[in-house]
């Protein structure tokens, strides 16, 4: 299948984050780990840090369905790392609770297809509890990690890319991370981030991504993008498991000579728009990309914000390469997802619209 | 269900064993002296064992059906068990469905009776006079502060406001029963918690007024207080969100290693949520020391109770969840102090789950957008405002004790109701809060969209004031 085919590339090695001005962790070595163990790593490092932390959610106890809680209930004990009964709303409900206490409160839904019984207490409760209590109160130790994405198979529950949802919600932030490195960097920031905090992890990359991470304890800030690869033609922006896509749909427009700048915007809410707008007045075009539906999608947010910024710097309209407005199929993945040729044509009708 | 009850001999007396355990560990402590409890009636046996009172009185529905089982466990197969996961259960060949109700409703705990005399053999926690009294006050400032500031809202000077009329006894009752270190996570009919921990009619008219003082900053309708120096978080409209986040608070606590608990407030329409069954199942499973209190006033708003459950209200539901449960009469206020007080003990020494249902009846409207005359009989409000008020009830006891006069009531309610007509004035008069609050405590720090939403709005607001309320200052 041509989903497999694309993704293929992404055992080879990882996207080179070498561009970024002040990345002093992207250029230091570690061990070569893959995005699960990056995960693991970084929540082995949380617990330790801070005696008031929790990971608990569905099957963590024994490592989790996709391993990013291996070893965290041997090392830090039941009380603390701990399996919960099979109810979301229950999960971020305890874990507003913990958080609400002082506590830090990491909590995982096992599949973010199924976060939406706890969408009213992120929502109406997570959400609010600081501003509604006049800063009395505040659930700032919460974190909710949940898989997102596309995986080859998934069919309509098992690969949603729900990030749109929450990031409509002002109070709680979103975080996706683009790779091994990233993740470890950007979820201790998420956890010791003083917001309830959503973070989607690309499961496509669990074991597909291996990339060299530091060991030690290293933050990467909050709602701040990065130019991962610098031109002068076109700015793309994406995020998570689709940088991954975009770089080959940049790569091969190269060959033909159209220069591309890649965004990865980290965090979506709030999200970094100095940085897009300076690179799109330098560009003059914009491309977004993402899994999700286009109707409604963040891809929707980027483009509006960037239009009122950049109107007369734009040469051609911004363009979204997106999933289609359908559940997500199992058999048609392949003509569903936002692919790098699809990518490759709108990269090009944009430069020479 | 059905396994419930086909349980062994063996087993039952086993458990029975087991459970008898922690009637020694209450043995050690220290209680204050009650008159009637003995060892054994403070064995946690609760649903095993009969129930306190059984000596005198019969024994509760559950144990009517274990006794029925155990004739069938008289013959052999009793003895063969299955070992399913989740533990061994008896099997039998008699095919016998679990009755969907019992033949009898779990009775209700009281104390007092409808004139104030407390029931001879009662148990109960005894009350000394200051706390009497104090609670008698309390009880009776609520019903003024309540009358005054529904008034309030009739007259336009505040927007919204809910009564806790007729559930005066819960309210103030409970927060009697409670040490201030317990953290209370409201549903929205409980103000008389804050108002016993300390919370002044300045802070609750603050708060309606939405004014500079506000601790809420003006940000949620009337009636949603918080207060973070009295452990009572902030009220949020949605119905039973605070049930699972109780269970996390709880777990802290007992993380904490803190002489205290979580308690937690519903009203019978918010055991109807996802989040009751999820509040009490995590607090159960987790074990978190959590004291789920219900009133069931018998409206959510125009639902009446026979519309939104079959079971013979919350009480039974707790077994479901393995949660000690109780139900009382929530407009005695000695049965409630006292059952809230024991459920506490259990709560904290035990490091479990306790579910209360305090049956009561919510005089008042839904709130100040509802005439509930529109589906209830008027006669049927007047009934319990009248004959079966709590607060007229344990003012017959005070009275009756010699503690509490004639002379004490009207200066009471005068004294109160002078005070709560000052706060109210002043809290209107009061400055409004400034424009910067609309937009910090979003996040920890303001980000930059906020940033530049706030200065648009604040150059908006200076050069057409006219679209705007008067009175935030810039």
């Amino acid at each position: 299948m041509a989903a497999l085919l694309g993704r293929s590339c992404r055992k080879l090695g990882f996207l080179s984050s070498g561009h970024g001005a002040r990345r002093s962790v992207s250029t230091e070595t570690g061990k070569s780990l893959n995005l699960y163990s990056a995960i693991n790593q970084a929540l082995h490092i949380a617990l330790d840090s801070d005696p008031r932390s929790f990971v608990f959610g569905e099957d963590v106890g024994f490592g989790g369905v996709f391993r990013c809680t291996t070893g965290l209930a041997e090392r830090f004990g039941k009380n603390r790392v701990f399996n919960t009964p099979l109810c979301e709303q229950g999960i971020v409900g305890f874990g507003i609770g913990l958080a609400a206490m002082g506590n830090r409160a990491i909590v995982e839904i096992q599949f973010a297809d199924y976060i939406y019984p706890a969408f009213d207490q992120i929502v109406n409760e997570a959400a609010k509890f600081r501003y509604r209590s006049g800063n009395q109160f505040n659930c700032g130790g919460l974190t909710i990690r949940a898989p997102y994405g596309a995986v080859g198979h998934g069919g309509h529950y098992h690969s949603q890319s729900p990030e749109a949802f929450f990031c409509h919600v002002p109070g709680i932030k979103v975080v996706i991370p683009r790779s091994p490195r990233e993740a470890k960097g950007l979820l201790l920031s998420c956890i010791r981030d003083p917001n309830p905090v959503v973070f989607f992890e690309p499961k496509w990359l669990y074991r597909q991504a291996v990339e060299e991470v530091p060991e030690h304890d290293y933050m990467i800030p909050l709602s701040e993008a990065e130019v991962i690869r610098e031109g002068n033609d076109i700015t793309l922006v994406g995020w998570g498991a689709q940088l991954t896509i975009m770089e080959q749909a940049c790569l091969e427009a190269e060959k033909e000579g159209i220069s591309c700048e890649l965004i990865d915007l980290k965090t979506l809410l709030p999200w970094d728009k100095e940085t897009v707008e300076a690179s799109v007045k330098k560009t003059g075009r914009l491309l977004i990309s993402h899994e999700a539906p286009i109707t409604g999608g963040f891809g929707a947010e980027i483009s509006a914000t960037i239009l009122e910024r950049c109107f007369l710097k734009l040469e051609a309209p911004v363009s979204r390469i997106c999933g289609l407005d359908t559940p997500f199929p199992l058999v048609f993945e392949p003509f569903y997802m936002p692919t790098k040729n699809k990518i490759l044509d709108a990269i090009k009708t944009t430069v020479n619209y | 269900m059905a396994i419930w009850f086909a349980r062994s001999r063996n087993l039952v007396s086993s458990l029975r064993h087991n459970l008898c355990l922690s009637s020694t560990i209450l043995v050690k402590r220290d209680y204050s002296p009650r008159p009637v409890f003995t060892t054994s009636q403070l064995s946690s046996t609760v649903f095993l064992s009969p129930y306190v009172a059984s000596l005198r009185h019969e024994s509760t529905a559950a144990e009517k059906q274990l006794d029925v089982v155990q004739h069938s466990d008289d013959q052999e197969d009793a003895l063969q068990e299955l070992d399913f996961p989740g533990g061994n259960v008896g099997y039998t060949s008699e095919m016998k469905f679990i009755p969907e109700s019992s033949s009898r409703r779990i009775p209700c705990y009281r104390v007092l009776d409808e004139d104030g005399r407390i029931i001879p053999d009662s148990d109960y926690f005894p009350v000394s006079e200051k706390l009497a009294v104090r609670m008698y006050e309390q009880m009776a400032t609520l019903q003024v502060m309540d009358h005054i500031f529904y008034e309030a809202q009739r007259q336009g000077r505040i927007s919204f406001y809910l009564t806790s009329l007729g559930e005066e006894a819960i309210n103030i009752a409970s927060a009697a029963a409670l040490s201030p270190e317990d953290v209370v996570l409201p549903q929205y009919r409980e103000p008389g918690v804050l108002l016993w921990r300390g919370f002044t009619l300045e802070e609750f008219a603050n708060q309606c007024f939405g004014n500079k003082d506000d601790y809420g900053k003006g940000r949620q309708m009337p009636i949603h207080y918080g207060s973070n120096r009295h452990n009572y978080f902030t009220i949020s409209s949605p119905i039973a969100t605070q049930l699972p986040q109780a269970a996390g608070v709880g777990y802290s606590l007992k993380m904490e290693k803190k002489n205290a608990c979580a308690v937690t407030f519903i009203g019978d329409g918010g055991t109807s949520e996802g989040d009751f069954h999820a509040g009490l199942n995590f607090a159960a499973v987790l074990e978190a020391p959590v004291m789920f209190i219900c009133r069931n006033n018998g409206w959510a708003i125009s639902t009446h109770t026979s519309e939104q459950f079959r079971s013979d209200g919350i009480v039974v539901k707790g077994q479901a969840y393995g949660i000690r449960s109780i139900r009382v009469d929530g407009n005695d206020a000695l049965a409630v102090y006292s059952a809230v007080r024991s459920a506490r003990e259990m709560a904290v020494t035990e490091q479990r789950p306790v579910l209360i249902e305090a049956m009561t009846y919510r005089v008042g409207h839904h709130s100040t957008s509802d005439d509930s005359t529109k589906y209830r009989a008027a006669d049927e409000i007047q009934h319990w405002k009248m004959s079966r008020n709590p607060v007229n009830r344990f003012k017959k006891w005070v009275e009756d004790n010699g503690w509490w006069s004639e002379e004490d009531e009207s200066e009471l309610r005068s004294n109160t109701r002078k005070q709560l007509l000052q706060a109210i004035q002043a809290a209107e008069k009061c400055d409004k809060q400034p424009l910067k609050e609309l937009f910090n405590d979003v996040y920890d720090v303001k980000p930059k969209n906020l940033e530049e939403q706030e200065l648009g709005l604040k150059e908006l607001v200076e050069r057409q004031p006219q679209d705007y309320p008067s009175g935030f200052h810039v």
